[in-house]
């Protein structure tokens, strides 16, 4: 398999080291004024710290992706640390660092994903010949969790579209369900009944072949490390994080709408569709606002920003949803 | 403090009074969790979702150090330790001092520019509600926990002070519903403080009997 080797970030993108180690300094600053702070002070140190904020030095094997502009965010990038060190993947435990740390003896290669249901081709295929890696894109999404928390990612991947249809998917292909892998020796979290193991998720058809639905392989031009859903997971940037299921093992077309692991555990709470909506709260918090996590770390102002319909790609993914109530399907 | 009585001099701690010595090292003891969560912020070093852990930490203590007060009374009856009352107050006031950070972090920090949401949330969300009513009981008791509004307010005072049994209850009940429901993992450290509450509570129930049975003896007596 050729990789390219150059990471897809643009130099330019990256903060000199000299200028990223500043910003402790700079939060030194904001403690030592904090008796005095205005609202208006934490403001400007907010756009002073995402200007100096850049990822701590990415880690693991390079992977390419040719850079999506049309379908990428400007917006400041979560740090990679972040990005890779706060994120829930219940396979690997509750808490937000549980993921990295309990990680760690997890095997993602050899990788086959087995493809089932109503398509004219079926069958288990070997992760490598899923995808061409000279194909691959990087797309930067916003990701809005369900907790009212949100990054800004920058994932390597292709269509969802691309995969599901080579497969050929026939007329009562009306969903797409998806499991992630069941092994509970290299998955500490699946030793408890958090959820009803195995993790799954589904998408009606039609929101599953749009093209902003996407399959990530990597992160910040790296292979995806274990704890953000190594080595395949989707990534749906207008739905709450949870349906963005990881290291998927199966996908399979079905008539029937699928059963969804948060979905059944709490239905009042996490509904099919999960399209992220200020306007429908959780029934524990409101949706409204988020606080989003990218660029500083570091500080504790000005954090929180408006939630928007669809997390913003409602220009996108809104007909998807045309004269279906989103207060009753959320 | 403003409780010393006019009358009497301010009488220096004699040197076998252990609890009026060692006052200022439970003092300093309650500022450590101030102290550590300062030093964090100053070194950058409460993680991805520093706004967050302001949050946890500064809830934590308050419902800690509410339950340290909560557990004077049974240690003085089941230990004997009599003279721990002394401390009562100030971890008492120590959790009002740490729930007062808790809800500044959450309206000035965390909703930030969009703090008008708190009115929203207070009327909407169970845990928010019980929470912001937890700290609205405080405000009396931190306000009459001085000598002077002792004797001024009498037995009313005790009675007041039972608010706390409430308060505790809502605090811990905060904690709980805050975390995803059917989370058996995430409950487990709300039902904990839930536990020591419960226990906290069901270690004064014989000790009441006796009280009132002490109590009726005189009238027996006649």
């Amino acid at each position: 398999m050729t990789r390219h080797r150059i990471p897809p970030i643009a130099p330019s993108e990256i903060t000199p080291e000299a200028l990223y180690r500043r910003r402790r300094e700079f939060l030194r600053t904001l403690a030592l004024g904090l008796p005095l702070l205005a609202v208006g002070c934490g403001r400007e140190g907010e756009a002073e710290a995402r200007a100096e904020a850049a990822p701590a030095v990415p880690t693991g094997t390079p992977l390419a992706g040719t850079r999506n502009a049309s379908l990428s965010t400007d917006e400041p990038l979560t740090a990679w640390s972040d990005v890779t060190g706060y994120n829930n993947f219940y396979e690997f435990g509750t808490g937000k660092d549980d993921p990295a740390k309990n990680s760690r003896h997890f095997h993602p290669k050899p990788w086959s994903v087995e493809i089932a249901g109503h398509a004219e081709v079926t069958g288990r295929y070997a992760l490598e010949d899923l995808y061409q890696p000279t194909a691959l894109e990087e797309r930067i999404y916003r990701h809005r969790c369900v907790e009212a928390w949100s990054m800004v990612i920058p994932w390597v991947g292709f269509p969802l579209a691309d995969l599901l249809k080579r497969f050929k998917p026939t007329a009562q292909a009306k969903y797409v369900a998806f499991t992630t892998l069941r092994r509970p020796g290299e998955m500490p979290g699946q030793n408890y009944a958090v959820l009803d193991w195995p993790y799954r998720e589904g998408l009606r058809i039609d929101e599953a072949m749009h093209p902003l639905a996407f399959l990530a392989v990597g992160v910040y031009g790296r292979e995806l490390p274990n704890q953000n859903g190594a080595p395949l997971r989707l990534v749906l940037p207008w739905k709450y994080g949870f349906k963005s299921i990881k290291s998927i093992v199966r996908i399979e077309f079905t008539e029937q709408q699928p059963r969804t692991a948060w979905n059944q555990a709490a239905p009042e709470e996490y509904g099919f569709y999960s399209n992220v909506n200020p306007d429908v709260d959780h029934p524990r918090w409101s949706q409204a606002t988020e606080r989003r996590i990218a660029g500083n770390g570091f500080g504790l102002f000005g954090n929180r920003i408006r939630t928007r319909p669809f997390n913003g790609y409602a220009e996108q993914v809104a007909s998807l949803y045309s004269g279906m109530d989103l207060r009753k399907n959320f | 403090m403003a409780h010393s009585a006019p009358a009497q001099q301010p009488r220096p701690a004699p040197r076998h009074d252990l609890v009026a010595r060692s006052k200022p090292l439970v003092f300093a003891l309650c500022l450590l969790p101030l102290v550590w969560l300062t030093w964090d912020v100053w070194q950058g070093t409460l993680g991805p979702d520093p706004v967050a852990q302001l949050e946890h930490r500064t809830g934590d203590w308050a419902l800690r150090l509410l339950l340290a007060s909560l557990a004077i009374t049974p240690l003085r009856r089941l230990g004997g330790w009599h003279k721990l009352v002394r401390y009562r107050r100030m971890l008492g006031l120590f959790a009002f001092f740490y729930a007062c950070l808790h809800l500044t972090t959450y309206l000035v920090v965390d909703l930030g520019g969009f703090w008008t949401q708190i009115f929203a949330e207070i009327v909407k969300r169970p845990y928010i509600t019980v929470g912001f009513a937890a700290w609205l009981l405080l405000i009396p008791l931190a306000a009459t926990s001085t000598h002077a509004m002792m004797r001024r307010l009498g037995r009313h005072w005790q009675r007041l002070h039972r608010l706390v049994y409430l308060i505790a209850l809502l605090a811990a009940l905060h904690f709980l519903w805050l975390v995803k429901s059917g989370q058996k993992i995430a409950v487990r450290e709300p039902l904990v403080y839930l536990a020591i509450y419960a226990g906290l509570m069901l270690a004064r129930v014989p000790w009441r009997r006796q009280a009132a049975r002490t109590a009726r003896r005189p009238a027996a007596m006649q």
